[in-house]
């Protein structure tokens, strides 16, 4: 599978055992999604429990709330992450909130999927990476999944979760992962062995990372597309490291990011959001307090420039194999 | 005359173009007239079948529904034809909740909680609402429907013991005073944000159409937060699935200190929002609690057989400041409340019980110090488990409950940070 297809696969295998599930957002009824995430939902589980909705982002995540005050469990779809912004109030002053201002009496159990991320040439405002947004807000879950196996896997935890999620879907891998060489031509998921996914049911519990790659000379600490960006640049430069892909990054799995780090002495953080403010900044400062006294050099962070994502300059935007091969040597020097 | 950099100044023989600020007719210190406001006799207004398509009474958006008229009958077709016992219960919630925000502000002066609101002058908006809605119909309120809580028999003293965020109150002190959350009462929890709530109460609309339950929704907001985004995409929404909701936007004239002008209150009604969504739009007398009542159950019934959501502008005024925290007297005429043309909601629905033979002065006196003694009563009672003035009531490690489900490890590094500090301290901090 892809991680289109695993995605669509984990909302219809919840779906049919949970008649609570309903799934709305733009285009997602009739025809599916514009990535055809939803593709076949609205026709096996009628018009009620898939459906289109207006072009209307706070909208689509309130009536949200109030579906999950009901006693639904709503998986809205933001079409592209770049307009989740008209609807950040309804989700950080009310479905984050929700739980902890009513005492439990009213709670908030919906998944947010978006596509999210550059590399596709879509410009300023289909290429953004607003992670670090949601990971400041308290009350809400942030996951972001690097393998059709772990989108199927974690969307799943996501959708039975009790709490709301959001759930950023790195675009540029949905067809085969992205090696950040743009200008090879892309695998395919059917030779990579995240693409094996099973049709039935599975869960991948959120708050645990995966180490991709065991090695002893640095700890690469990344998430989405820039696991595999990662996983390329060391095959390039055959530097032993061990590859951790953080999977969620609230809760965050801190242990296996302490262990790492204290293994091998020195840490790097790759995402491709901008720098300023950005989670990589809240991964090095957590580094520095529990791993200090192991560290052998600064921690390091790989990331995409403070500007807007710019069209047609996107390449020398994105944190590539020549960015962090640079920030290897550095790191490996002292 | 120097010219301004980056402004073009007229050209040719056009004239130069002015900016209309909208401005209030009355400032402090301003005699007032309410002689313009357009207020349509009792009884005048028609009333549609709760079938008919929302463009053949757009008039209705534009007009006012009255039924009580200057004599204290009960006028029109829309005289909802109340039992005496229902209008007696309906002026008894009107007095509780006007006794009760009386000895809850007086509370906040003494300095036993943070913060109040009155709903001093509107108190038929919420409590007639209530009454023409069913228990079980689910409330999106704003911050000034303390009236659905207690018309539906909510205990003064868990709202109470909310406000003084003390022992007993099951919010733990987490949330403002009078942000209410009441699931039992169907009373969903106030948000501070305005009219996040409008989208929340048409998702439940949906769920409940879509799980073919028999429930509506209710929501309401302040005329000035029909500005926000989530009021146009709620009622997009609504329109659009037909959701059976109800969408109340109570007109009191001011939003704080801004006056309805600048929420649009100039150009057209606030019931007029619905005409451009194709929703059903009324407007009605929010000091008439028997116009209340009729356009609620109206609207109720409308959305219970699928004909989709209403919209009821309540005409009403905030007699009151906004808040504990605000002061008329610094920007609109003390003459005001006395002035406003439509009275006062109570003294209405008593003078209309009394002249139909149904009440007296004795017996509105009676009732007064009733309600007033079971308010004392409660706020007795709500004082045992402790007041917000006299230190916090809850146990400090509660602070990090019910963030998430789960806590996840951070959240138990930073209590255990947070307990470590308070030992540390030495503070007198009462915790269990």
């Amino acid at each position: 599978m892809n991680m289109i297809q695993a995605i669509n696969s984990a909302m219809d295998v919840t779906m049919a055992r949970d008649p609570a599930i309903v799934v709305m957002g733009e285009d997602v009824g009739y025809f599916g999604g514009v990535f055809r995430a939803t593709a076949g939902l609205q026709k096996k589980y009628g018009k009620t429990r898939v459906f289109d909705t207006p072009i209307t982002e706070c909208g689509i995540i309130g009536v949200a709330v109030g579906m999950s005050a009901y006693g639904l469990r709503p998986v809205p779809e933001i079409q592209f992450a770049d307009y989740i912004y008209p609807a950040l109030d309804q989700l950080v002053s009310e479905a984050a909130r929700l739980r902890y201002r009513s005492g439990g009496e009213f709670t908030a159990p919906l998944t947010v999927r978006s596509p999210f991320g550059g590399g596709i040439f879509g410009g300023q405002t289909h290429s953004q990476s607003p992670e670090g947004i949601f990971t400041h807000v308290s009350g809400v879950k942030t996951v972001i999944p690097s393998t059709p196996y772990d989108a199927k896997g974690l969307l799943i935890a996501a959708i039975e979760d009790n709490d709301p999620v959001i759930f950023f879907e790195p675009k540029r891998i949905y067809n085969g992962p992205f090696n950040g060489h743009w200008d090879r031509p892309a695998e395919n998921w059917s030779k990579h062995p995240g693409g094996e996914v099973p049709t039935g049911y599975y869960k991948i519990p959120l708050g645990k990372a995966n180490v991709v790659r065991a090695g002893e000379a640095v700890t690469m600490l990344a998430y989405g597309t820039m696991v595999h960006v990662c996983a390329q640049v060391v095959a390039d430069t055959g530097v032993d490291a061990e590859i951790v892909d953080l999977r969620t990054l609230v809760p965050l799995d801190i242990a296996t990011i302490e262990a790492s780090v204290r293994k091998t002495g020195r840490c790097m953080i790759v995402h491709e959001a901008t720098r300023t403010s950005g989670f990589g900044a809240e991964l090095a400062a957590l580094v520095q307090e529990r791993c200090f006294y192991h560290l052998e050099a600064p921690v390091e962070r790989v990331t995409g420039f403070d500007t807007p994502y710019p069209h047609s300059l996107e390449w020398a935007y994105f944190p590539g194999p020549v960015r962090i091969g640079q920030a290897l040597k550095k790191i490996l020097k002292d | 005359m120097g010219e301004e950099p980056g402004i073009v100044h007229p050209r040719g023989n056009l004239p130069p173009l002015s900016l209309h600020v909208p401005e209030p007719k009355f400032r402090p210190g301003d005699a007032v007239d309410f002689a313009d406001v357009a207020i349509p006799p009792a009884g005048a207004a028609r009333r549609p079948d709760t079938a008919d398509a929302a463009r053949d009474f757009t008039d209705l958006a534009y007009s006012m529904v009255r039924v009580l008229d200057e004599n204290h009958q009960a006028v029109g077709a829309w005289n909802p034809r109340l039992s005496p016992d229902t209008l007696r219960r309906m002026l008894r919630h009107m007095a509780t909740v006007r006794a009760f925000d009386e000895r809850m502000f007086r509370a906040q002066r003494q300095g036993k909680t943070s913060f109040y609101m009155k709903s001093l002058g509107e108190e038929a908006v919420a409590v007639a609402a209530a009454h023409a809605l069913d228990a079980e119909d689910m409330c999106f309120p704003s911050y000034r429907q303390q009236g659905l809580l207690i018309a539906r028999g909510c205990p003064m003293v868990d709202m109470m013991n909310q406000i003084y965020s003390n022992t007993g109150d099951k919010l733990q002190g987490k949330q403002l005073p009078i942000m209410y959350s009441e699931k039992r009462f169907g009373f969903f929890s106030i948000s501070g944000n305005l009219t996040t709530q409008y989208p929340q109460a048409v998702g439940w609309a949906m769920a409940s159409a879509s799980k073919s339950d028999t429930r509506i929704a209710a929501t309401w907001c302040g005329e000035g937060s029909t500005a926000e985004g989530d009021f146009h995409s709620a009622l997009t929404f609504a329109t659009v699935y037909r959701a059976p909701v109800i969408f109340n936007v109570v007109n009191n004239q001011w939003a704080i200190s801004s006056f309805s002008g600048f929420a649009g209150a100039e150009a057209t009604t606030f019931a007029a929002r619905a005409v451009g969504y194709g929703i059903a739009g009324l407007r009605v007398d929010g000091n008439d609690a028997l116009a209340v009542y009729a356009a609620t159950a109206w609207a109720a019934e409308r959305a219970r057989t699928n004909g989709g959501p209403t919209l009821i502008e309540h005409f009403t005024y905030r007699t009151e400041g906004h808040s504990t925290s605000d002061d008329p007297t610094q920007y609109r005429s003390a003459g005001e409340p006395n002035a406003w043309p439509l009275g006062d909601p109570i003294r209405r629905l008593k003078d209309h019980l009394v002249v139909i033979g149904e009440w007296d002065e004795a017996r509105q006196a009676d009732m007064d110090r009733e309600v007033a003694e079971e308010v004392k009563a409660a706020q007795k009672e709500a004082e045992k488990n402790g007041v917000l003035g006299h230190g916090l009531r809850q146990p400090l490690d509660s602070l990090f409950d019910g963030v998430f489900e789960e806590m996840p490890w951070h959240l138990r590094e930073q209590r255990q940070m947070m307990i470590d500090e308070e030992t540390a301290s030495g503070r007198p901090w009462d915790r269990k």
